[in-house]
């Protein structure tokens, strides 16, 4: 929708492909799939509204989310959520090989929980849709509270289908589908330390690259360009602890790292650290690093020396070597808390974090007057906003 | 190899059936009148789901890895 010039323009190929991840993540967070210590409790009534900005390396991403949760009985709970991406995207890709686009995504996502003793059982469904890309998906998962409720298990299983077109290419349909495996442990530790453990495979079939993006490689003293070819497969494997101690003074650190691996040749650690501080009764701020890095998918080049050098090709930056780094700040202000009408009390939230990405090996070809592969590195920051109001009834 | 990889799976079975029946008769050493702290909000691995489905929606788009990114989490774990 709104594209300028759409059949060139190329974009993020990891904005894709998270759209079926980020609902596992909607689903870790929502169904309670990865929420073992709250698992043998139906999640609380509750309803977000949430207006979000990304702004960065040329890149404009806002819109609006909004997530309600309804228990029924006392069994049953169930939820909705509604998410829009509207993109305008003058990103580096897009500069150097096509014109900017603008287009929307939109998401809706429902689901039920049904809680039985110490398990709890969900379901839900997701579809995110816009003008080339289709991404629909089941999941469904179980957790179970044992051992005097100190610990809690959880398993997971989502099925994705994608449905790939190209604007400007009326002729081009392509089909992705993809499987999501996943085990959570949640332990107490002691009475003011919990931890817990996830891991998560992911197994995708099918086309997997953007149909937009392009690689250049070497010719005659310059460079020219010819499209991605990316493999039809990739599993991925991906393992994090997370910890959260509660100081003596009411307050709390929390500190996480995981790692990731595929079959693709990256390997990623991310580590993040976190403070939070309630003050005055009703406030409540967070301070938050974190720092991320991988290296570069096997078939990734810069520039490659010759056009078809090899079976697989991508300069997709997602897939290079790279770190990124970030700051964070939150801040809650607790309203109506003993209760106002029809809710029992609400929050009204800011979040704020910086992100600097520093890319090791793909440079920055606005700049002129280079030989092929002595351009600068490229990096940029992005800011990251976040205003919500979240109501408990 | 096969043998490598059933050698090892058999293991981890004998470990997990080890841990599962030893763990039968574990006594919950913090009880439920001592999670006060546990079931602080700020204990909360993520207080709003909303938002930290987006934040980790941000970083799948840019970044290579994916999964395991967890969720929300904290509360007593008593009903």
């Amino acid at each position: 929708m709104g594209r300028v010039v759409a059949v060139a323009a190329t974009r993020p190929s990891f904005v894709k492909e998270a759209i079926n991840t980020r609902w596992g993540v909607i689903l870790a967070g929502v169904l309670g799939f990865c929420v073992p210590l709250m698992a043998a409790v139906l999640p609380e009534e509750r309803a977000d509204a949430l207006y979000h900005s990304y702004s960065g390396g040329g890149v404009t991403i806002n819109g609006p989310s909004i997530l309600a949760r309804k228990t029924l009985g006392k069994k049953v709970s169930v939820w909705g959520n509604y998410y829009v991406d509207s993109i305008t995207s003058a990103s580096i890709d897009v500069i150097t090989t096509a014109s900017q686009y603008t287009e929307e995504r939109t998401e809706y996502g429902f689901g039920v929980d049904y809680l039985q003793d110490t398990s709890t059982l969900s379901l839900a469904f997701s579809n995110s849709g816009e003008n080339d890309f289709v991404a629909d998906a089941v999941h469904f998962s179980i957790s179970q509270d044992m051992f005097g409720d100190l610990t809690t298990v959880s398993l997971g299983y989502s099925r994705g289908f994608d449905d790939i077109t190209a604007t400007g290419n009326d002729g081009f349909e392509r089909k992705a589908n993809r499987q999501n495996f996943k085990l959570g442990i949640s332990q107490i530790l002691t009475k003011s330390f919990l931890m817990e453990l996830n891991f998560e495979t992911i197994s995708d079939e099918g086309y997997l690259n953007n149909p937009y993006r392009s690689v250049r490689y070497l010719s005659g003293g310059s460079y020219a360009y010819q499209g991605e070819v990316y493999p039809n497969t990739r599993t991925s494997h991906a393992a994090a602890l997370r910890a959260v101690y509660y100081l003596p003074y009411r307050a709390a650190i929390k500190a996480e790292y995981r790692l990731f691996t595929d079959t693709w040749g990256i390997q990623a650690n991310t580590i993040e650290a976190g403070y939070v501080h309630p003050f005055a009764d009703d406030w409540i701020i967070e301070f938050t690093y974190r720092y991320y890095t991988q290296t570069g998918a096997n078939f990734y080049s810069d520039l490659f020396p010759n056009i078809n050098a090899q079976n697989y090709l991508a300069r997709d930056k997602e897939l290079s070597t790279f770190t990124d780094s970030t700051y964070g700040v939150s801040t809650s202000y607790l309203f109506a808390k003993k209760g106002w009408r029809f809710i029992d009390k609400g929050s009204a939230n800011i979040s704020y974090r910086r992100i600097l990405f520093d890319y090791k090996d793909f440079r920055d070809l606005r700049v002129q007057g280079y030989a092929p592969g002595t351009e600068p590195l490229y990096n940029f920051s992005a800011d990251v906003l976040q205003l919500y109001v979240s109501l408990w009834y | 190899m096969k043998n490598f990889y059933a050698n090892r799976i058999g293991l981890l079975t004998l470990g997990l059936t080890c841990l599962l029946l030893a763990a039968c008769s574990i006594e919950p050493w913090v009880k439920p009148y001592e999670r006060a702290n546990l079931a602080d909000p700020i204990m909360s691995f993520s207080r709003d789901p909303i938002s930290s489905s987006y934040i980790n929606h941000v970083y799948q788009a840019r970044e290579g890895a994916r999964g395991a990114e967890g969720g929300q989490g904290g509360g007593c774990g008593c009903n």
